[in-house]
């Protein structure tokens, strides 16, 4: 059952990320990323990711498309309908290019298959089981990655004051 | 599941990498961006049911640093769009060869 879900989610990832590159607007390029994100999530629950699956449909479905969608109306992008490939050699050399890299990724994971259930496979079971959803990752992030969050935090807000200065009319 | 979740993600992976290569439309070139990262999302959180947890918290800083870059990003775009009245890459000759 579940992998029967997994290869539905994957197909829809798999149509959005073409989608994204295929659509001729970018509100639909926009939309197609939406499906995808949204089958990502899914597949991060059947991967017992749940937090993060919230989080990436909160964060990045909700916020970071709506973004994408409000400087698309802003700049009125929207009936931008031509498609705006790359031509000739270029697209044929990155199309080689992509090929060789799927074709080495592709074989590298498939080879090496992985049996389940994993060692951390376990522990995040018990993790979860103990601690909760938010808990199991709560728990090393402010106890292991205390002084990584805190630089992100710092990270935010230089993103905040640099998005600000830069998008601000008749600066400097 | 892990082994086909890492096969997902190399080929999300892969098509964002074309689609940066060969769309000239600079806000589509940041949503392939956005697609690869979240390749690699997949593939961390995919791992993270090998190694333990940390692959998750990793996936965490990801997420923050894909909404960091994203906000900067559309900024020099929307300035950019100012100057010259186009998001297409190819009418950007300054500091090209």
């Amino acid at each position: 059952m579940i992998e029967v879900l997994f290869y539905v989610f994957a197909a829809v990832a798999l149509g959005g990320a073409l989608g994204v590159v295929w659509a001729k607007s970018p509100v639909g390029s926009l939309l197609y990323m939406v499906a995808t994100l949204a089958s990502l999530a899914c597949i991060f629950v059947l991967l017992e990711a749940h937090f993060l699956a919230a989080i990436q449909v909160i964060v990045y479905a909700g916020a970071i498309m709506v973004l994408f969608l409000f400087v698309i109306m802003l700049l009125n992008l929207g009936h931008d309908y031509q498609r705006d490939l790359k031509g000739g050699a270029f697209s044929l050399l990155s199309f080689v290019i992509i090929g060789l890299m799927a074709g080495v990724l592709v074989r590298q994971f498939g080879e090496n298959a992985i049996t389940e259930p994993t060692a951390g496979g376990r522990a995040i079971d018990a993790a979860l089981a103990q601690h909760g959803a938010v808990g199991a990752i709560a728990q090393p992030l402010y106890t292991t990655y205390v002084v990584p969050f805190e630089i992100t935090g710092v990270l935010l807000l230089v993103a905040i004051v640099g998005a600000l200065v830069l998008a601000k009319k008749g600066g400097q | 599941m892990i082994t086909e979740a890492l096969v997902l993600s190399a080929m999300i992976f892969v098509l964002g990498t074309f689609g940066v290569l060969v769309r000239r439309n600079a806000i589509i070139m940041f949503l392939c961006i956005e697609l690869q990262l979240n390749a690699v999302n997949l593939a961390f959180i995919a791992f993270s049911r090998l190694m333990g947890i940390d692959g998750q918290v990793f996936v965490f800083f990801v997420m923050t640093v894909a909404a960091a870059e994203a906000a900067v990003g559309l900024a020099i775009i929307i300035s950019v769009f100012r100057h010259y009245e186009t998001v297409n890459v190819d009418n950007f000759k300054l500091l090209r060869w």
